[in-house]
C-alpha cells in the first residue's frame, strides 16, 4: 500500500478541481472587458466603467433589495421550523419518525421544477395572487432541510443527560432552553441559516413559478441569459453574486469547523 | 413536591413529553404538509383531468387520457432523452468526481484537506446561473474554448468531433455535447462530498491488508474500495439524476431545440396553457425518483445524505 498517491490520481484530483474553477474565475476577467458586443477571447482591453454602470441601475437594485427580503424572511422561517423539527425527530423514537425525515428532504430531492409547478397550481386553486410573500412561501419549503441537517447533526452530538441535568438541578424549560440548549446548538443554527440564506438568495427554478411578474436578482440574470442585452451589466452582477454567497458559505464552514459534521456537505 | 413551583409548565412538559414532542413537531409538519404536500396533491390531481380538444378548456372529469399523451411519440422521446441525458450526467459525474474524492480523503492532509474540502464545497454553493453562463461565455463562438483550439491549431479536432451526428452540432454551444458538459459541470460537486464522506469511513487498515493479502492496487480499488464507497456515490447520484431530469433551463441556454421533460412542464403550464399534460410529465420524475430512492435506501445511501 503506497502512502504517496500516484501521479495519474494526482491529476485527475487536481484536473477536476481545475474544472470546478476555471469557470467561475473567468467571469471575474469578464467584468472588466472594454468588449460590450460579444463574449471576445481573450478581452481586447481592460476597464472598470462598467462597474459605474452597474452601480447607476435601479433595476439590479430593485431586484437585488426584493432577493434579500426573500432570502431573509425565508431563512428566519425555515431557522424555527427546521430547529422544531430536528428536536422532535432526535430526541424521540415515535412512530412515522422516518416518514418525517422523508417529507424533510423531499422538498431538495424532487427536481425544483415539481415544487414550482406544484405550487403555482395550488395558488391558481386558492386564488392567491403573487406576492413577495408566494415567493417566500416555497423559498421557506426546502430552507428547512438545510437547517434541519445542521441542527440534527448538532443534536444527535448533545447528550441528553445534559439537559436532564439541568432540569434536575432546577432549572425550567426556558432556562435550560437559554443556557444549555441553546449555547450547544447556536453555532449549528448559524450554519445552517447561512447556508439557507445562500440556497435562497441563489434559487431561481421555482422562483420562475411563484413570482408572477417580480424580479428577484437570479431571474434577473434568467433574461439576459436568454435574451443577452447588456452583457457587461450581466457580467458585473454574476461576479457580484459569486462573491455574495460565499462568505456565507466560507462564514459556515468556518463556524463548523472541527466538528464531525461540517455544514454544506449538502444542499 | 411540597413546594410552590413557578413553572407548571415545565413540570407538565416534563411529566409528558409527548406533549412536548408534539408542540416541537406541529408547526413544521403543518407547513411541510400543507405548503408542500398540499401543493404536490394539486398537481398530481390535474394529471388525471384532462384538456377538451376544442374549447382548450380543462375538462374537470377524471381520466387517464393524459397518460396516454405521454406515450405519444414526440412526448415518449421528450421522456427517454431526458433519462438518457440524466444517466449519462449521473455515471460521468461519477468518474470525475471520484479520484478528486478519493484523493481528498486519503492523501490530503492538514492545509490540502481544507483546500480539497472548500474546493468542492463553493462551487456546490455558488450561484447555478453564474455557473451556466460562465458556460455561456466558453462554448461562445468567439469565446474561450474555440479560442483554445484555434491557438493550439487543433480547430480541425473540434470540427470533426462537430461533424458526428447526434453529439455534434453546428458549434458545441447547441450541441448535445455542450448541454452534458454544463450539466456535468453543474452537478458535479453534488457527487463529490457523499463519495467523500463514504471514503473517509474505510479504515486505512483494511487497504493495507487486501494489500498485504496480496492485491494488485487494481484489485483492491475494485473489490475494496469501491463496494465501500457505493453508498456514497449512490447518494450522489440521487442528486445528480434528479437536479438533470427537472432542470429546463441549462438545455434552454446551450443545447438543440429538441426538449427535455423540465422545458416541456414549463412550456405545457405557461405558453400552452396545458396544465393536465403539464403536471402528467412532471408525475414522470416524482415517480422515476421514487423507484430511485426506495432502491438507494436498501443500500443504505441515506446515512451519507
Amino acid at each position: 500500500m503506497n502512502s504517496k498517491a500516484s501521479l495519474g490520481l494526482k491529476i485527475a484530483a487536481i484536473g477536476g478541481l481545475l474544472f470546478l474553477h476555471l469557470p467561475i474565475l473567468l467571469i471575474f476577467v469578464y467584468a472588466f472587458t472594454t468588449e460590450d458586443k460579444s463574449y471576445q477571447w481573450p478581452p481586447p482591453g481592460l476597464t472598470f466603467q462598467w462597474f459605474e454602470v452597474t452601480w447607476n441601475r435601479p433595476d439590479v437594485w430593485q431586484a437585488l433589495g426584493l432577493s434579500l427580503r426573500v432570502a431573509c424572511v425565508s431563512t428566519l422561517i425555515a431557522l424555527v421550523l427546521g430547529t422544531l423539527c430536528a428536536a422532535a425527530v432526535a430526541r424521540s423514537r415515535f412512530f412515522g419518525r422516518e416518514a418525517i425525515s422523508l417529507l424533510v428532504i423531499l422538498p431538495i430531492a424532487l427536481p425544483g421544477i415539481i415544487t414550482g409547478i406544484s405550487l403555482r397550481s395550488a395558488f391558481n386553486i386558492a386564488d392567491i395572487p403573487f406576492s413577495t410573500w408566494t415567493i417566500i412561501l416555497g423559498h421557506a419549503t426546502f430552507c428547512i432541510v438545510v437547517v434541519y441537517n445542521n441542527a440534527a447533526a448538532r443534536f444527535r452530538r448533545t447528550s441528553a443527560s445534559l439537559i436532564e441535568a439541568s432540569m434536575d438541578l432546577g432549572a425550567t424549560y426556558w432556562q435550560t432552553l437559554r443556557f444549555v440548549i441553546m449555547p450547544n446548538i447556536a453555532t449549528a443554527l448559524l450554519a445552517g441559516g447561512m447556508l439557507a440564506f445562500a440556497l435562497s438568495f441563489d434559487e431561481v427554478i421555482v422562483t420562475t413559478f411563484t413570482a408572477g411578474q417580480q424580479q428577484t436578482l437570479p431571474i434577473w440574470m434568467l433574461e439576459e441569459l436568454v435574451r443577452p442585452r447588456q452583457r457587461p451589466v450581466t457580467n458585473v452582477v454574476a461576479m457580484v453574486v459569486v462573491l455574495v454567497t460565499f462568505l456565507p458559505i466560507l462564514a459556515a464552514y468556518y463556524l463548523t469547523r472541527g466538528t464531525d459534521t461540517v455544514a454544506g456537505q449538502g444542499k | 413536591m411540597a413546594e410552590a413551583r413557578r413553572a407548571p409548565l415545565s413540570d407538565t412538559l416534563w411529566r409528558r413529553p409527548r406533549l412536548l414532542l408534539a408542540l416541537l413537531i406541529t408547526p413544521p409538519l403543518l407547513w411541510l404538509g400543507i405548503v408542500y404536500l398540499g401543493a404536490l396533491f394539486a398537481l398530481l390531481a390535474q394529471s388525471f383531468f384532462s384538456i377538451d380538444e376544442f374549447s382548450g378548456l380543462i375538462s374537470y372529469e377524471l381520466t387517464l387520457k393524459t397518460y396516454a399523451e405521454l406515450l405519444r411519440a414526440s412526448n415518449l422521446d421528450i421522456l427517454l432523452r431526458t433519462i438518457a441525458m440524466a444517466s449519462a450526467v449521473t455515471v460521468s459525474a461519477a468518474v470525475v468526481a471520484f479520484p478528486i474524492a478519493y484523493y481528498a480523503a486519503r492523501y490530503a492532509r492538514g492545509r490540502w484537506k481544507a483546500v480539497f474540502y472548500l474546493g468542492a464545497m463553493l462551487p456546490l454553493w455558488s450561484s447555478y446561473l453564474v455557473k451556466v453562463y460562465s458556460w455561456k461565455l466558453i462554448l461562445a463562438k468567439e469565446g474561450v474554448l474555440n479560442w483554445l483550439f484555434e491557438t493550439l491549431h487543433l480547430a480541425w479536432v473540434l470540427e470533426a468531433y462537430l461533424a458526428i451526428p447526434v453529439i455534434g452540432g453546428n458549434s458545441l454551444s447547441v450541441s448535445w455535447t455542450g448541454t452534458f458538459l454544463v450539466f456535468l459541470y453543474v452537478w458535479l460537486p453534488f457527487m463529490i462530498l457523499p463519495i467523500q464522506a463514504s471514503l473517509e469511513r474505510v479504515p486505512p487498515s483494511m487497504l493495507e491488508a487486501s494489500g498485504d493479502l496480496g492485491a494488485r492496487p487494481g484489485q483492491t480499488l475494485r473489490y475494496v474500495i469501491l463496494p465501500l464507497a457505493l453508498p456514497g456515490i449512490i447518494a450522489g447520484s440521487i442528486f445528480t439524476f434528479s437536479l438533470t431530469m427537472g432542470d429546463y433551463i441549462v438545455p434552454q441556454i446551450v443545447g438543440t431545440s429538441a426538449r427535455m421533460i423540465g422545458q416541456a412542464v414549463y412550456q405545457f403550464q405557461g405558453t400552452a396553457g396545458n396544465i393536465p399534460l403539464a403536471a402528467a410529465f412532471a408525475v414522470v420524475p416524482i415517480v422515476v425518483m421514487g423507484v430511485y430512492l426506495t432502491l438507494a435506501k436498501s443500500a443504505g445511501a441515506f446515512d451519507e445524505l
